[in-house]
């Protein structure tokens, strides 16, 4: 490992701030996007099923 | 080829019944270049800096501005299904309908710009520039235009939604454009500029009515 | 072969491929992004002139790649989906565009939180931020048409067409952008000049472009699948589906 200590690694060299606004950023977008993807899929399927009872009805 | 002529005029005189829109897009130009000095300060140099630029964003808008007229009222009133059902090819008639659209509402920008140009205290040869440029720009911006307003005929939004469309297709053409203005200006002359906006302007004119054509009937099919 | 590629362009059958592809995708995704990580942050070294700040290429140029790969795969499907009138075409590039819009706007966030540090301000109009801020404005306007335009053909053939303009019109945009600013900034720095390339740094680049990769096809899968049970939620075959039957799966 490069890296002496945590606090090291979150320092990265003074430029924390920007590498890890950087990956922050990144990963955020990204777990949000999966999630929005995830509720829109949901969403869909109800969707789907409700309108498939009540033509059953 | 009558046919082109024919729509041309009609266009131009259903342009001239509806005065009150063509010349609002005009005046916008006009209230948008005083705007800048207004807000950035009458300094002479810094003006002279500017003024290429913000005459072309404004000569931009104002084309966006008067682009949803272009086929909004003909569809309205079924004209357009008419002249889409019509023998002769729809893509020359679009460009008829191109043409009397940057008659109206584009070349009054060309002969509009030096005379504000002179708000900005360009001097003439600049002045001249401005004037060569947008007249080879503004019929690119009309072709460009069209495509858009063609794809949002009738769709909610329709104006803020053409701008969106357009404006970053409309890049190259604003870049060049006000280059050649400056490129006069700083002295560096403009001949680089003007053959890149004429080699913009011939593809656009060929393909802007095929693809225009495309967008019509994907809009009204 | 062509059988093959038609019997997939049915929404059915691209239903039950995308659904059996996607976890795969995703766990590929997963371990290219730890290996990734790995080596761009556990054994890469600092570069000389930029320290540990450099690390962000590790992202940004694959977020960068992304964006552009996105955008042409988006205009491929369009001109399948106006040649051959497929339904699974508009929904291919609707399903790819929030996810390039995303990596446009993390290439132009990442690349300001690069310039910044190196170049001193937040903002740099370089070519490549400044086309890239422009394909953003593209992936916006394509999302704002499709979804403003109420029926669904009209809306995938509308999108088509300004997603193929909008492709042909990429290298004229950067081509005047890149002119427009070794005009106005002379031979001037590049935010995109990458420091001399470690093995290593490399390495880790190509492992994380790798894993995005991976992520959008996983994404993509995933989220035609959702339009396809919209669209299709009418049909037999969707009704009998044991995620909307009720029947867990």
């Amino acid at each position: 490992m490069r890296w002496e200590s945590w606090s090291e690694f979150w320092y990265m060299g003074g430029y924390g701030l920007y590498v890890w606004g950087s990956m922050g950023m990144t990963a955020l977008l990204l777990l949000l996007e999966i999630w929005q993807a995830r509720v829109a899929h949901l969403n869909t399927l109800a969707l789907a099923r409700s309108e498939l009872f009540m033509e059953q009805e | 080829m009558n046919a082109f002529f024919t729509l041309v005029a009609r266009d131009l005189r259903l342009a001239y019944r509806r005065k009150a829109e063509v010349l609002s897009a005009l005046f916008f130009f006009v209230v948008v270049a005083a705007l800048f000095p207004l807000a950035i300060g009458p300094e002479a140099a810094m003006l002279r800096q500017i003024g290429p630029g913000v005459l072309w964003v404004g000569a931009l808008l104002a084309s966006i501005l008067s682009l949803p007229r272009l086929f909004e009222n003909d569809w309205r009133d079924g004209s357009l299904e008419h002249l889409m059902l019509s023998p002769h090819p729809l893509g020359l008639l679009v460009l008829g309908k191109i043409c009397a659209h940057w008659l109206v509402s584009g070349l009054p920008l060309v002969a509009l710009a030096p005379v504000l140009g002179l708000q900005f205290d360009l001097p003439p040869d600049v002045l001249g520039m401005l004037s060569l440029s947008l007249l080879l720009g503004t019929p690119v911006l009309s072709c460009i235009g069209a495509m858009g307003a063609a794809l949002t005929l009738g769709v909610r939004g329709g104006g803020v939604l053409i701008a969106l469309l357009v404006l970053p297709l409309f890049v190259p053409v604003l870049v060049f454009g006000a280059g050649a203005v400056q490129a006069m200006q700083s002295g560096l002359g403009a001949q680089a500029h003007v053959s890149i906006l004429l080699a913009m302007l011939l593809p656009a004119v060929f393909f802007s009515p095929w693809a225009c054509s495309a967008a019509l009937r994907i809009a009204l099919e | 072969m062509t059988m093959r590629w038609f019997y997939y362009a049915a929404p059915q059958t691209f239903y039950g491929l995308a659904g059996r592809l996607w976890p795969w995708l995703a766990a590929l995704a997963l371990a290219l992004t730890l290996a990734g990580l790995w080596v761009g942050f556990g054994l890469a070294p600092s570069d000389a002139q930029q320290g540990e700040g450099y690390r962000i290429i590790f992202v940004h140029v694959p977020v960068s790649w992304m964006s552009m790969i996105i955008y042409l795969a988006m205009a491929f499907w369009s001109v399948l989906g106006l040649t051959f009138n497929t339904r699974l075409s508009g929904m291919m590039t609707r399903a790819l565009a929030p996810t390039g819009a995303m990596f446009a706007f993390l290439s132009l966030w990442t690349g300001a939180l690069w310039g910044k540090p190196m170049w001193g301000t937040w903002w740099v109009w370089d070519a490549r931020l400044t086309s890239e801020l422009i394909l953003f404005f593209l992936y916006l306007g394509y999302m704002a048409l499709v979804s403003a335009i109420d029926d669904v053909r009209r809306a995938d053939r509308a999108g088509a067409l300004i997603a193929i303009v909008g492709a042909i019109n990429v290298p004229i945009i950067y081509f005047s952008v890149k002119w427009w600013n070794t005009l106005h900034q002379g031979a001037s720095v590049s935010l995109t000049r990458s420091p001399s390339m470690a093995q290593l740094m490399l390495w880790g680049m190509l492992l994380m472009a790798l894993a995005m990769w991976a992520y959008t096809l996983a994404m993509v899968c995933y989220r035609v699948r959702t339009l396809i049970i919209e669209r299709e939620r009418h049909t037999d075959w969707v009704q009998a589906l044991p995620e909307v039957a009720g029947a867990k799966a």
